[in-house]
């Protein structure tokens, strides 16, 4: 029977209310007393060198407050990157300015260079019209390989080169891998591009600076995964503020996909124009602006080696990756494909020698970091693609081949420095093939052809890390922050309770989820429970809400912070019915003596608390709130088998999703529903990255899918009903709820058995075709077959 | 957007004149002219709109034909000829979203002329006439090439009047991301042959696949097109798919077109 409520119940959200009647409070509806409006004159050129940049017209126009060049913030930090990753001789990585805005040269389309302060936005947009910028165009650096010879055009002058840093990994595994590969019975080879996508959450980006001149406090309301994060690095490094007089707020923010997580320009604009004019500063993106501002996602470019021996056991797996950094190191960008990339070619494999490399590049293009999945959905991309095409070459099922060689013993360390915990990809295999009614395969083929369709069949499975992540490992690997989490319970007087989380929500559910784990430890109903997140000023510093980390770091620090609250109460309880505090037991919001019907309710105790009449206060201070921080011992290992059937339609090559089946293993499972929604949706961007979505430059880097006009989003009619299941559950053994996430799987299993599919479908018909690069449309896929 | 005048006359005359206006730009359902706008790749000096004509909206019977207001949206044309013309009403259902069909208009996009919109296909091959507050205009005179038209300066579309064929369909194979017309194919048969309209290929816009057309009169089966096919030179080759890609899809899609209709 599926409970009703606590852990395992699926109550509606919560916040869905507010969401879906217009009644939320997102940053655009943020309107500060007399704020001004700031509108960003974007180069329109890939790269160029600035000769000069005169505002004096500009200047002059109705409503201008104030116009700002890159000289105005010279002197100021520019934007820091988060990361710094060791090549594999030992250097450190090549790491560019980043100015606020532009200064000496622009390096993509998009770089702001100018930015107009006006009473109204369109004042601010017409005065941007009239800065006169007088520009050297240089030529453009956009593909990774070129970018990186000798001799190539460099985006920055400064820098030995365009090559970021050449990581290797694991480096004294070089030679035993490539021995390996050369003495294996069979080797498959691979060369695929992981396209470059825009995340595009619903809510474009927003920020609105403002400053208190009698306190000195500059306050920034922004569209962001981790308000936190952004005030250490923006008052750190950029501004130069201390916390206490800065404050970040993120309220409601409609969806990231890691696209929030980064600190930008703009944010740290609006913060230092607020300041510099004492009045509030406003920032609106359009969609155009996103194209050409959010970071991008992706784009790899990689040549994967498998090596079998005879009885098709993988004996060696070398990777050579090209991954684009754009012009500028995002904050988290040198991280994704390395130690999110890297660390997970092991795959659900037994593969005992493994070596990456990964060349990453600078080009005249926006800025790529962290999009759903971030470096897991790559590695998982070439592991399971390079696997089928293995299979296929050897004339094996795909599954078998993927059967033979599963790790089956846990805790595994792999050859690539992390160690799975848990996991069973067996049970996820046989339940993916129940539920996607494997058998029945051959039916549904026949049925296709006789409409004249191609169908394919498409496994395949992935493994992530999530939780991130133990704040000291992950030092070591090159971050420059720790990567805990924090949680304060406060119960008021009357039993209620918020939880003021450094998680945040932007789309998750947390407002419904977490309420569910307190008020199951607890015994109360969740309606007792309020989350509270997304404003620095009433939150315990915490690292905020990506890599699939909330219920695993930040539910881990709210399960500490509420084990606190609860060792407390049972001692005031035990103070009130007389009795040692540990025969009090805690059950249904009672507290009772055991072998006793002695009882005192929640509500009682948390009155006690703070009305301590009654009250042990020589040995406890009344009131009752607590905090924990959580830094976990390990990642989490979220692990799944995924299924796809596609039609293709010979003549056009347009191909359809027929049916789609995912086989999840989350470990525990707070609340089935919200985990059902992410995994859709992490499927959706699956598809879309997979079948529609593809951002691409032209040779003098002009964004050519600048719009949803050329930038193919997923449609509901793009997608098929989805079945997911999640009983196959083997907890995380190192977190106090034994969850893993669910967040991102999705979006990192389901391109591989997209293309699978496809690529099945075209060999049933006899066609010669080996790979496809995403996204498969259908000009593609007819070229393809008509190769 | 730039600041602009704007004026919603009440009847075609008054609508001239405002359009008579120095840099004056008529505002059909503002599909294309108002993103055009907010994207400051505009600057009229007056929109003039033409939604409050009531002489330019609604669909009525007009012998072997239907006239169509100027002014009317997608969705009325839809709800309109559902049983007098069903091929063009499904064309108008097909066109965007429903936010876009219920502002959208005939007399707009015909006026936009856009390779790839749907109405063009229509227009061509049931060989309408486009009636404008001045003259009429057959089809296959009105139609120049890409986002060209036969239209004077503020000369207004005040109805279309399209024959009804005695066999049609619309086949649309869209593109991915805007979902216009990647290639989008028109076969109409009338008593005296039959036309063929082909949308969204070529980079001259909207035109009649001539061969395609003398094949299916003998025969009016996907058959006759076999062993046809349009020159991939002048097709529009982009991201979405090459001029090859497009050639072959013109093949294919009239295929389907005729076999629907048929």
């Amino acid at each position: 029977m599926p409970k009703d409520s606590g852990i395992g119940a699926s109550p509606k959200r919560r916040e869905d209310v507010r969401f879906l009647t217009g009644t939320g409070n997102y940053t655009d509806d943020i309107n500060l007393n007399g704020q001004a409006y700031v509108h960003f004159l974007r180069s329109d050129v890939a790269h160029g060198r600035l000769v000069s940049v005169d505002t004096s017209d500009a200047a002059a126009m109705p409503g201008v407050v104030r116009i700002f060049t890159g000289a105005d913030f010279e002197g100021v930090g520019g934007l820091p990157c988060g990361w710094q990753v060791t090549d594999r001789f030992g250097e450190v990585m090549q790491e560019p300015a980043h100015p606020v805005l532009a200064q000496g040269k622009v390096r993509h389309v998009g770089d702001p260079i100018a930015a107009v302060v006006a009473d109204t936005p369109e004042q601010a947009r017409d005065a941007a019209e009239a800065i006169a910028v007088e520009m050297e165009e240089l030529p453009a650096v956009i593909n990774m390989k070129e970018a990186v010879k000798d001799g190539a055009t460099k985006v920055h002058d400064d820098l030995t080169s365009n090559l970021c840093y050449d990581w290797g990994f694991v480096e004294e595994n070089r030679e035993a891998v490539d021995k390996a590969i050369q003495d294996a019975a069979h080797v498959t080879t691979l060369e695929l591009v992981n396209n470059r996508l825009v995340a595009n959450p619903m809510e474009p980006r927003v920020a609105v600076g403002d400053f208190n001149r009698a306190t000195g406090e500059s306050t920034l309301y922004t569209t962001s995964q981790n308000p936190h994060v952004i005030r250490l690095l923006m008052g750190a490094f950029v501004l130069g503020i201390p916390e206490h007089k800065l404050r970040v707020v993120a309220p409601d923010v409609g969806g990231g996909f890691g696209s929030k997580i980064f600190h930008y320009a703009e944010e740290a604009f609006c913060t230092f124009a607020a300041k510099a004019l004492n009045r509030a500063v406003k920032w609106t993106s359009s969609r155009s602006e996103a194209f050409m501002s959010d970071a991008h996602g992706r784009d790899h470019v990689t040549k994967i080696e498998l090596a079998l021996d005879a009885d098709n056991n993988f004996t060696a797996l070398r990777t050579e990756t090209y991954a684009n950094m754009g012009a500028y190191l995002s904050t988290f960008a040198p991280s994704v494909p390395t130690w999110l990339h890297g660390t997970l070619m092991a795959g659900n494999y037994k593969t005992p020698l493994i070596y990456v490399n990964v060349k990453a590049v600078f080009t005249n293009t926006v800025a790529v970091d962290a999009y759903r999945g971030a470096g897991r959905p790559e590695a998982t991309y070439q592991l399971e693609r390079v696997i089928d095409k293995a299979a296929r070459e050897l004339g094996v099922d795909p599954i078998a081949l993927r059967r033979q060689n599963f790790i089956t013993e846990f805790p595994y360390a792999t050859p690539v420095a992390v160690e799975y915990d848990t996991g069973d990809y067996v049970a996820t295999m046989d339940k993916l093939e129940e539920i996607a009614d494997l058998s029945g395969f051959a039916a549904r083929r026949a049925a296709s052809e006789a409409k004249g369709k191609l169908r394919g069949l498409g496994v395949n499975c992935y493994i992530e890390a999530c939780g991130i992540a133990p704040s000291n490992l992950v030092g070591q690997l090159g971050a420059r922050a720790g990567l805990y989490e924090s949680a304060t319970v406060r119960v008021n007087a009357t039993g209620g309770i918020v939880v003021m989380t450094g998680s945040h929500s932007h789309g998750q559910g947390h407002e419904t989820s977490f309420p569910q784990v307190i008020a199951d430890m607890i015994g109360i109903p969740e309606d007792m429970v309020e989350i509270e997140h997304g404003d620095t000023a009433n939150t315990p510093m915490g690292m905020g809400t990506y890599g699939s980390r909330s219920l695993a770091v930040g539910g881990s620090a709210m399960v500490r912070a509420t084990e606190k609250i609860i060792a407390k109460a049972k001692k005031i309880a035990a103070h009130i019915l007389e009795a040692s505090d540990a025969d009090i037991e805690l059950k249904d919001g009672q507290f009772t003596v055991a072998g006793t019907d002695k009882s005192l309710a929640w509500g009682d105790v948390t009155l006690a608390a703070y009305v301590p009449h009654n009250y042990p206060l020589e040995d406890i201070e009344p009131g009752l709130e607590e905090t924990a921080f959580y830094d976990p011992a390990n990642f989490t290992y979220p692990s799944g088998a995924y299924a796809c059937e596609v039609e293709v339609d010979p003549d056009t090559g347009k191909v359809t999703i027929e049916s789609f089946a995912a086989a999840d293993d989350f470990g525990n499972i707070v609340n089935p529903m919200i985990v059902d929604g992410q995994v859709h949706g992490g499927i959706g961007q699956g598809i879309g990255q997979a079948l529609l979505e593809g951002c691409v430059y032209d040779e003098d880097g002009q964004l050519l899918s600048a719009s949803f006009m050329d930038y193919a989003m997923p449609r509901a009619d793009d997608l098929p009903f989805y079945k997911v299941d999640h009983s196959c559950q083997t907890p995380c053994t190192h977190n106090p709820l034994g969850v893993k996430g669910c967040g991102e799987a999705g979006a990192i299993g389901t391109p591989p058995a997209v293309v699978n599919a496809v690529v099945d479908a075209l060999q049933s018909a006899g066609k010669d075709v080996t790979h496809i690069d995403m996204p498969l449309s259908p000009a593609r896929v007819w070229a393809a077959m008509n190769g | 957007m730039y600041e602009f005048e704007f004026e919603k006359p009440s009847t075609i005359a008054d609508a001239v004149k405002a359009l008579g206006e120095e840099d004056a730009q008529a505002l059909g359902g503002g599909q294309t002219l108002i993103p055009t706008l907010k994207q400051r790749l505009a600057m009229p000096s007056t929109l003039v709109s033409l939604s409050g004509i009531a002489e330019m909206r609604g669909v009525c019977p007009d012998g072997d034909a239907i006239a169509i207001g100027g002014a009317t949206t997608h969705a009325e044309v839809e709800a309109a000829t559902a049983d007098s013309y069903p091929a063009l009403s499904a064309l108008a259902g097909q066109i965007g979203d429903p936010a876009v069909r219920n502002r959208g208009t005939i007399g707009g996009s015909l006026a936009n002329n856009d390779p790839s919109a749907c109405y063009p296909a229509a227009a061509l091959a049931s060989g309408a006439t486009i009636v404008t507050n001045a003259r009429e205009i057959a089809a296959d005179d009105y139609f120049q090439g890409l986002f060209t038209t036969a239209l004077d300066e503020g000369e207004i579309i005040t109805n279309v009047r399209m024959p009804v064929p005695q066999a049609a369909h619309y086949e649309k194979f869209v593109q991915p991301a805007s979902r216009f017309a990647l290639v989008g194919v028109f076969v109409a048969r009338f008593a005296d042959g039959v036309r063929v309209a082909v949308t969204g290929a070529s980079e001259e816009g909207v035109f009649r696949w001539s061969e395609a057309e003398a094949a299916l009169a003998g025969n009016f089966d996907p058959a006759a097109i076999d062993g046809l096919s349009v020159d991939a030179e002048g097709m529009i080759g982009d991201l979405h798919g090459t001029k090859a890609y497009r050639a072959h899809l013109v093949g294919v899609i009239t295929k389907r077109a005729v076999a629907a209709a048929a």
